[in-house]
């Protein structure tokens, strides 16, 4: 059966060079780039050369790029690491969990956070950040493009607002990452963090960007690893494809390729719209990351649409998965004031290089077919029977 | 070659609905397996009497984890659909209304009527599965001679299970497949560890799945504060069946018809709950003898067998899940509302149960008791 994978934003595959560039430090070229040997000095140079590679990528020093396990890892690096009890911390509603999760448990840990709304694109006003201000703040998180609906946030506004006050500006720019040009200078962020495996390098590896006079504590202690920032022996393979996956990035940003993506992005997002009833598109009206379109079909379970897709070919995503792999509406959706219902039926296509037109193609003919068969067997165009849920009487039950 | 039919088997990560799958895998169905997450077994951890953890029930990250794994072992499909809104909805908050209402409830058969062969159905039809396979014990064919689809008990009466299939409708019954309705318990054990199922030996879930632990009053407890509502007062007058009052009880949920002990008096001959009545809050003891009954109404009827009920049947009438069938004569008492005179009196019957009424091994009908 055909397979087209749009779920870009979870994962992405390996570029084959990025695989070739990895495969020797798998084999003849091991080492722990601590050792004093040969073994030793080889892999230090591969890291450091990855590091070079990552440091283009955002335009920053190659000495401001802290390797971790990945995105989770970098943001909770970033907001553990550069707050203490007592701080302050302003962040929004529509991180990733990676961000939201990290900053709840901070609040259980003395530190004070405050969580921005949004409006109804998804976007964050920096007013309210600025109003968000107290005199014991400390670290400001935006992320820059959203995972679920490719907002772009207004970063370089939020973070000319924590330079004004004082305050270290963090952002998750994990979904920005190969497809918006990256310049922690013209952002004007302490802290950014970037995941390899959304640029085709492998998963579990991740970089925080760490602005050369900001402190962070490490999450982790041991050796003495990238400048005691984090310890833990350095992924070697992991890092050499991260670099490469960078140098390839770096060079699709300058060579037009995302535009390309935001052309198929575009034509899969018109051609659903146009040929299917009771659809729109989240934050379209917004700038956004150009692979990312967020659908909202009414009258259907978005659940069994993604499913149903699934059985058909077509790899999309739908709410959050929770812990058993079940969906869950999308806290970013909700967030935005989108009506549960909505939330509930809205589906996420995001594209990656590798997306081709043949499979924007396969999408365009599958998708309007699955809404039809779906909205003809939806339950919610059937009665559905109700139970009151706040009279305690008999008669309640005598239904 | 015709392409195989699509069937929707729904897994809970147990014995019997991997067996299924199993099965209809090696009869050469194309499968889809569906798990119904149905309930946050975590979402009342720590309240006075719920555990913290919840490992081996119903829903848990357990039983998620050995239905993939055996959808995994088997090359199918497997997706698990997320219907807590709709559990709490038709099933928990109907269980904690029925209690506090002075009735006993049976949530398995609301699971059944409104989520396992409703929304699963309906989710199922929508990915391109127009039947699903469940685990349950039971048998349903369909005879040409009446046009309908009929619900029989199985091989196993052991494990039958058609207690709580009562609900379901015509349709439904047409779109279900029963594969175990056949075979033995042991037997499909048997069954399992010759497909290499690593979870042939896993024991058979009991309680009721959301409530762990299996204490319901403490449950109800806990999901009220959870929602932020307090504890209605249930509590009222104890009365004897002469309407003599003999004490007091903290609330009316506290009860079951038939229930022996917890009365909180002390008299020479033991006491039984006869009745519980929602309105006065009042709960009715007596002797032995006074729980027995010679009728019950029962009404929301289904009927399975035969479209409807036309002057009187003599059928077989099972008043709980663990009751022998009692024979009866059946007559409508009011629109959709039927009693049932038994022949030989029983014992506590008991309001908010289903009353299941059988032909030998068919299903005819049932209903909620009133």
């Amino acid at each position: 059966m055909r397979r087209v994978y749009m779920d870009a934003n979870a994962t992405t595959p390996l570029l084959p060079e990025v695989f070739e560039a990895m495969r020797p430090y798998f084999l003849e070229r091991f080492g722990n780039a601590s050792s004093v040997h040969s073994f030793g000095q080889r892999a230090r140079g591969a890291v450091e050369e990855a590091r070079i590679s990552v440091a283009a990528l955002l335009h920053c020093r190659p000495a401001e790029i802290v390797f971790t396990s990945g995105g989770t890892e970098s943001d909770n690096l970033a907001l553990f690491g550069a707050t203490k009890p007592g701080d302050h911390l302003i962040t929004t509603t529509i991180e990733h969990h990676a961000v939201l999760h990290a900053a709840e448990q901070l609040a259980k840990r003395g530190r004070e956070v405050t969580f921005v709304s949004v409006d109804g694109n998804g976007v964050v006003d920096p007013d309210e950040v600025r109003q968000a201000l107290r005199p014991n703040t400390r670290l400001i998180s935006v992320m820059m493009a959203n995972n679920e609906t490719g907002a772009i946030q207004p970063v370089v506004e939020i973070a000319a607002i924590a330079a004004k006050a004082g305050v270290q500006f963090h952002t998750d720019a994990v979904q920005a990452a190969g497809k918006l040009p990256l310049d922690v200078e013209k952002i004007g962020c302490s802290l950014l963090s970037i995941s390899g495996h959304k640029i085709h390098a492998p998963q579990g590896t991740g970089v925080l960007f760490v602005r050369k006079d900001t402190k962070i504590e490490p999450l982790l202690y041991g050796g003495t690893h990238e400048r005691q920032r984090r310890a833990g022996t350095e992924n070697l393979a992991g890092i050499v494809g991260l670099g490469k996956a960078a140098e390839i990035a770096s060079k699709s940003l300058a060579d037009g390729s995302s535009q390309k993506i935001a052309d198929l992005r575009d034509r899969l997002e018109g051609e659903i719209l146009a040929c299917v009833a009771d659809v729109g598109a989240h934050a379209s009206q917004m700038p956004r990351a150009p692979n990312t379109t967020n659908l909202w079909f009414d009258h259907l379970e978005g659940e069994a649409l993604v499913i149903a897709l699934d059985l058909k070919g077509l790899a999309v995503s739908g709410g959050s998965a929770c812990a058993s792999g079940a969906s869950e509406p999308s806290h970013v959706l909700t967030a935005m004031h989108v009506p549960t219902e909505r939330a509930r039926a809205s589906l996420r296509f995001s594209l990656s290089k590798l997306t081709t037109a043949e499979d924007v193609d396969f999408a365009i003919e599958i998708v309007p077919q699955a809404v039809a068969k779906l909205r003809e067997l939806s339950p919610f165009y059937r009665k559905s029977d109700t139970f009151s849920t706040n009279a305690f009487t008999v008669a309640a039950i005598e239904r | 070659m015709p392409t195989p039919e699509t069937i929707a088997v729904a897994m809970s990560g147990g014995v019997d609905s991997s067996t299924v799958a199993a099965m209809l895998k090696s009869e050469g169905y194309d499968l889809v397996g569906l798990t119904l997450q149905l309930w946050n077994q975590r979402r009342l951890a720590g309240r006075p009497g719920m555990p913290e953890t919840s490992e081996g029930r119903c829903c848990s990250l357990d039983d998620v984890y050995d239905a993939r794994r055996v959808a995994e072992h088997l090359g199918i499909p497997y997706y698990v659909v997320n219907q807590q809104e709709r559990f709490e909805q038709d099933v928990v908050q109907p269980f904690v209304l029925e209690y506090l209402s002075g009735r006993t409830p049976v949530p398995c058969t609301l699971c059944n009527n409104h989520l396992k062969f409703a929304q699963l159905l309906d989710t199922a039809r929508q990915i391109g599965a127009d039947r699903i396979a469940t685990g349950h014990y039971a048998r349903n064919e369909y005879d040409d001679a009446r046009d309908r689809w009929i619900l029989k008990r199985p091989a196993d009466t052991s494990k039958d299970q058609t207690y709580f299939l009562f609900g379901l409708t015509q349709e439904q019954l047409s779109r279900s497949l029963f594969p175990l309705g056949g075979y033995q318990k042991p037997d499909v054990r048997t069954i399992a560890r010759e497909q290499g199922l690593a979870l042939a030996n896993k024991p058979d879930s009991q309680e009721i799945c959301f409530i762990p632990g299996g204490d319901y009053k403490q449950f109800l407890d806990a999901y009220l504060a959870d929602r932020g509502e307090a504890m209605p007062d249930t509590s009222g007058e104890l009365v004897t069946t002469s309407g003599e009052v003999i004490g007091r009880h903290e609330g009316i949920h506290n009860f079951t018809v038939g229930q022996r002990k917890g009365l909180g008096v002390a008299t020479g001959s033991p006491l039984y709950v006869i009745g519980i009545h929602g309105a006065d809050r009042k709960v009715v003891v007596g002797s032995s003898e006074d729980l027995q009954s010679k009728a019950l109404r029962a009404n929301r009827l289904n009927w399975i067998a035969i479209p409807r009920l036309e002057g009187t049947l003599r059928l077989q009438v099972k008043i709980r899940h663990r009751h022998e069938p009692a024979w009866a004569t059946l007559t409508m008492s009011a629109r959709d509302e039927v009693t049932a005179n038994f022949d030989q009196p029983q014992r506590a019957v008991t309001p908010g149960q289903a009353a299941v009424f059988y032909d030998g091994d068919e299903v005819v009908g049932g209903g909620w008791i009133l």
